[in-house]
């Protein structure tokens, strides 16, 4: 089974967020990057499901320069070899824009079952593979928790609302976002990450891609910090301090102990 | 520019039954018809639903569409896209909207691919800014907002964050119900039966109090820090998404958009930034405590009471406070 995996660069989850002077992204120059956190357990089900059934993992990752870091991480763990959509801008494109591009590098590829998290840690959209496979035009099922291989297709097990969950069964080949904790993240062995060194990373561009940037049909004007729904009263001071002053208001003032 | 509601139904247990979002939903798109001085309709989609749309009959709407078709019984990516894209292309829809509900999340962004379009996700507000549009959502798992703009040509596509507009502000009126009967040929994906695991043993929305636990805890070992505050307090111990991934405690306390929603007494989020799949489970707590080391952590957006500091300083202090304040 050929199986692609799509995956992003995102900010460290505890990173310090400042907005731009421009308003109209981050500062981003002094942060530390990291894999957007529901694709590495897409590439963690991509690796287990070659284990079990043969076949090959290909990471395919749009981003500027630096995210070949987080490529060679990913290659480290055990993907076979990389495709890296070498984008300085991706701010430039919308989902389906940035969508684009990872159908044009993808549809050569011919896989049989393509995997992404279920949405990024820094834009969120939550759409990025839905729209992937609409333009390969393959079935898809979206927040998955489990996967079994069948015969030529596979059955896999959605997330929803409440606890509830739905068994769906498609033919290959399909398209899947994949959920964070469906599996148990392994880490890059020493042997591993000597093997990466070795491992292809192919480089396209859009323009080499044929894929070059169509009008963005949506615009984000202004980043900024949210509004408060509630005035929260914090204690500050030594712990012991903090607490004690806590302590007081949620006995006399929420009496809730 | 006119707007379409499309509301969401699922018979899960019995016959279908709305999604409670769907009203919210419903009330958004009454309070754009006027701002927009434009007409509002809405849709609802399935099969056996005529009952389900009698229900709009009596609220302000220009009309109200039974979109029902046997293929449209079990939610499929493919049926509800063809169903949803024949409705808005045959009634003209200029802004078509829809709760952000885990079924929305699986066939929006291909309707509005196949129509060339891109969809706002997950919107939290909205305002008019000469006579546009400009909708609301979070960026970085809502520590950042972001105004978003349509650059293109309609039909705009946006989803509704669970709890961004009230359900009771809905006006009555009348409304024309209408049938809908779309064209449609079998998904290629089949859907199975609708499960629930194994009975879930701990019932928190009966708790009075419930100490959660996130992130900011680290490592598995460092469980019983907060166990002792449970304790001290009487309280449920819960977690979010991350911790019972990772295995720390058991999915069944974990609460959030895919676990538990709770409302009790106190609810104290020791190391949890608070995503919105968290906060959507627990802000109709009535007192929110947090204790988290960055301050602008969206926890502390809808928290009574912060403590911006170490949790592994701040919690055996707070113990210590509470017992002293129980004797």
């Amino acid at each position: 089974m050929k199986i692609i995996v799509c995956i992003k660069q995102v900010p460290a989850r505890d990173s310090q967020l400042r907005v731009a002077s421009s308003g109209a992204w981050i500062q981003d120059a002094d942060l530390s990057y990291e894999i957007n956190e529901p694709d590495a357990y897409a590439l963690e089900e991509g690796l287990q499901l070659k284990e079990k059934h043969g076949g090959e993992v290909v990471v395919l990752c749009a981003g500027p320069a630096r995210a070949a870091q987080t490529i060679r991480e990913a290659l480290a763990k055990g993907a076979d070899r990389a495709i890296h959509i070498e984008e300085e801008d991706l701010g430039a494109f919308d989902p389906l824009g940035a969508a684009r591009l990872l159908a044009a590098a993808l549809k050569p590829e011919n896989p049989d079952l393509v995997l992404t998290g279920l949405q990024s840690d820094d834009l969120g959209y939550g759409q990025t593979g839905v729209i992937l496979a609409e333009l390969l035009g393959l079935p898809h099922a979206t927040i998955i928790m489990q996967v079994e291989k069948q015969d030529g297709a596979i059955r896999v097990k959605r997330e929803l609302e409440d606890g509830w969950f739905q068994h769906v069964e498609m033919p290959l080949p399909a398209l899947l976002t994949i959920q964070s904790g469906i599996n148990k993240l392994r880490y890059a062995t020493l042997m591993g990450i000597k093997k990466a060194k070795n491992k292809e990373i192919r480089n396209a561009t859009a323009a080499s891609l044929g894929a070059g940037s169509a009008t963005p049909s949506i615009q984000l004007s202004r980043v900024y910090l949210p509004g408060r729904s509630k005035q929260t009263q914090l204690f500050d001071g030594p712990p012991k301090e903090a607490a004690a002053k806590l302590v007081e208001k949620l006995k006399f003032e929420a009496r809730v102990i | 520019m006119s707007i379409l509601v499309v509301m969401e139904q699922r018979a899960v247990q019995g016959p279908p039954a709305w999604s409670r979002m769907s009203w919210e939903t419903l009330a958004a798109g009454q309070q754009l018809a006027r701002e927009l001085q434009q007409p509002v309709s809405a849709a609802v989609l399935g099969q056996g639903i005529e009952g389900l749309a009698t229900e709009l009959a009596d609220k302000k709407l220009d009309h109200v569409y039974v979109v029902e078709h046997d293929l449209l019984k079990d939610y499929t990516p493919d049926t509800y896209t063809a169903a949803v894209r024949q409705l808005v292309e045959h009634k003209q829809a200029g802004i078509v909207i829809f709760p952000h509900t885990y079924q929305v999340r699986d066939f929006l962004p291909k309707l509005a691919t196949a129509l060339g379009r891109v969809a706002v996700s997950d919107v939290v507000a909205h305002r008019i800014e000469d006579g546009k549009l400009v909708l609301v959502r979070q960026l970085f798992q809502g520590k950042l907002n972001v105004d978003v703009r349509f650059t293109g040509e309609p039909p705009y596509f946006a989803s509704l964050q669970a709890g961004a507009y009230r359900a009771d502000h809905i006006e009555a009126g009348s409304a024309a119900v209408e049938k809908f009967a779309p064209q449609l040929t079998p998904s290629r994906i089949k859907p199975l039966e609708l499960f629930r695991e194994a009975q879930r043993a701990v019932d928190l929305t009966a708790a009075e109090i419930i100490v959660s636990v996130g992130r900011g805890i680290k490592e598995a070992d460092n469980i019983p820090i907060v166990q002792k505050l449970a304790d001290a307090l009487g309280a449920e111990l819960a977690a979010s998404r991350p911790i019972c991934d990772s295995g720390w405690l058991p999915m069944e306390r974990q609460v959030g958009s895919s676990g538990q929603t709770v409302a009790p007494k106190m609810y104290l989020a020791v190391g949890i930034s608070g995503a919105i799949q968290h906060l959507v489970g627990m802000k109709g707590s009535k007192t929110i405590v947090a204790i988290n080391k960055d301050a602008n952590a969206p926890i502390f957006e809808v928290a009574d009471y912060g403590i911006v500091g170490d949790l592994f300083q701040v919690v055996p202090a707070l113990v210590e406070e509470i017992k002293k304040a129980k004797t």
